[in-house]
């Protein structure tokens, strides 16, 4: 996702000279290119993200759109209040970049994991929250962060991401994408997580379950019309986020369906409330937290099955 | 700045002062002191310095000002106010419920307000940005922002000064409120050597006497202080300068000024005569 990321917004700025691109110090090589054709809009702001995202505010001020850019937890968490007040209070076109969400710099360990920042980010008036999907929707969607006039946040997974669009979906964001029809169960997932989500789909039709997957990839504002088609299947919905259980997709779900007196069957797939304590990959660290296709699909039967009874 | 103007400006300080006591009066809000120790500083910027139309406030070529120690808020609104950028009104508004001016100001909640402040820390960065844009968009405007010194505890003040120098913002112009007062401690005690420490950032320094009309708009009149740095000025000032009760008093960063205590300070101020115009640098 982090090549897909570059690689739209090296587009977007060929074509919008007020793009500009903001890091952390991080990203070595990465942004060779871009800083190369837009020496001038390319900005290592150092190690020092509070500073950064006041920066990309002051400049936004002036007309440009700055992206700001780092490893999840220091884009968000290290600089929320400059976010909150700088940024989301000024209504600014600021993009944050945050890159490995979840458990994506797994071995680096949770100074590096990110598994907070769907839910304090979406606490912020004013704030689009993007959680692409795969690469495919990691590039589209900074196309059309490109015509934003407001703040967004923006979490990407890191390299290698699995690709699951085969063919470039339509995109917009604050609109879901459902990627199959299913009549059993719906998942709907978040982020990088969604080549999980789909890989448990094809599991449970072996099982001769039919899943219908969306990709939620706004979770800032919700989409309103696909969650009613799919609480109008009246079947058990599942919510797959590789975050934290509070304050992620799934409670954002869960408020949607107080807000609007639905009532439904409402499974939450997510990192429970601790730290990781040992060391691992993205992958091991999923299946710690049950975020594995098996472990995904095993969930689903299980719920279906105590329904059935 | 002649000395006939000096003189002028005086009289315009007084005004201000006057006002941020009847506005904290009136809306029963606290800052009293740290606004008044900025007042010279801010009228110097709006009526000498700063390239600015109080007609058309928001226009594109303006010098920005950023006011990073934002709960001094009403000295910038009162200097805004005579400056005629705005009616009287707003001020007599000041802080009641459902007004446009509040105890640190919003978005856009008065023309020649350029951010909203409040939290320490915040301002120099923003003011990078601005300063950066401004080259990339080769426009020739300064930004100048004005700090607490006890706001350069906040660690985002250094990480902006290291930004500054590292991309050679000449244009941009750090002025500290150095009254030696934070909320609740003596700030010169733990700060000091200050100038040697924005001067060690990178940063092209000078300290000046914050209350000096001729003083101040001298200095911060041609900047850079040398090109390829970013400017700070040290500026040494009063806590509660011009009501001998409030200086030096951390009360007065708390309470609001009423009955005996209000009309004693008008008077002191309105009695008040023109300091020495002799252009001093410390």
């Amino acid at each position: 996702m982090r090549n897909a990321f570059i690689r739209g917004l090296t587009a977007l700025a060929e074509r919008d000279d007020r793009v500009a691109l903001l890091t952390g110090d991080l990203g070595f090589k990465i942004f060779d290119d871009f800083a190369r054709r837009f020496p001038g809009r390319f900005i290592n702001a150092g190690v020092a993200e509070a500073n950064m995202v006041g920066v990309a505010a002051g400049m936004a001020m002036d007309g440009l759109r700055p992206f700001a850019y780092s490893i999840t937890p220091f884009a968000t968490l290290r600089c929320f209040e400059q976010i909150r007040n700088d940024v989301c209070y000024h209504n600014l076109p600021v993009t944050i970049v945050g890159v490995g969400g979840g458990f994506a710099y797994g071995p680096n360990g949770p100074t590096h994991h990110a598994l907070e920042d769907i839910a304090v980010m979406r606490t912020l008036p004013n704030l689009t929250v993007v959680c692409p999907g795969d690469p495919v929707e990691a590039e589209l969607a900074v196309l059309q962060i490109g015509a934003q006039t407001g703040p967004v946040y923006l979490r990407l997974g890191r390299a290698g991401d699995p690709v699951v669009h085969q063919h470039p979906p339509e995109f917009r964001i604050g609109s879901a994408i459902t990627l199959q029809p299913g009549s059993d169960c719906v998942l709907i997932s978040t982020g990088g997580i969604l080549s999980v989500a789909m890989e448990a789909a094809g599991l449970l039709r072996a099982a001769s379950v039919e899943a219908r997957v969306v990709s939620m990839h706004t979770v800032k504002p919700l989409d309103s019309a696909t969650l009613a088609q799919c609480c109008a299947q009246n079947v058990p919905i599942f919510t797959i986020e590789e975050h934290s259980q509070a304050g992620g997709l799934g409670s954002a779900i869960g408020e949607w369906l107080c807000e609007h007196h639905v009532s439904c069957s409402l499974n939450l797939i997510a990192a429970s409330d601790h730290f990781a304590h040992r060391s691992g990959s993205q992958n091991f660290l999923r299946a710690q937290e049950g975020l594995t296709a098996a472990q995904v699909a095993h969930r689903v039967t299980s719920v279906l099955e105590a329904v059935a009874c | 700045m002649t000395r006939l103007e000096a003189g002028g400006l005086h009289r315009t300080c007084q005004n201000i002062r006057a006002s941020i006591l009847r506005m904290a009066h009136h809306g029963g809000t606290p800052h009293v002191a740290p606004a008044l120790s900025c007042v010279e500083l801010l009228a110097g910027l709006y009526y000498s310095v700063l390239r600015i139309d109080p007609q058309h406030p928001d226009s594109p070529g303006r010098d920005r000002f950023l006011l990073s120690k934002g709960h001094a808020c009403m000295a910038q609104y009162a200097t805004l106010c005579e400056r005629g950028f705005f009616p009287r009104h707003l001020l007599d508004q000041y802080a009641a419920d459902g007004a446009a001016l509040a105890e640190h100001p919003s978005p856009g909640c008065a023309p020649g307000i350029e951010a909203a402040t409040g939290s320490l820390g915040h301002g120099l960065s923003i003011g990078a940005g601005l300063a950066l844009a401004a080259r990339l968009r080769r426009q020739d405007y300064r930004t100048f922002v004005l700090l607490s010194d006890g706001e350069c505890n906040e660690g985002s003040v250094w990480e902006a000064a290291i930004f500054a120098r590292r991309y050679q913002l000449d244009n941009l112009i750090a002025i500290v409120d150095y009254n030696k007062w934070s909320a609740m401690a003596r700030t010169d005690t733990f700060l000091e050597p200050f100038a040697a420490k924005w001067e060690a950032f990178g940063w092209a320094t000078a300290e000046i006497d914050g209350h000096n009309l001729e003083a101040i708009t001298t200095a911060l009149g041609a900047p850079p202080l040398e090109a390829g740095r970013p400017t700070a000025f040290i500026a040494h000032t009063v806590k509660g300068k011009g009501v001998s009760f409030m200086e030096n008093d951390l009360e007065w960063h708390y309470k609001t000024p009423t009955g005996p205590d209000l009309e004693r300070a008008i008077a002191e101020i309105e009695q008040s005569a023109s300091p020495s115009l002799s252009s001093r640098r410390l």
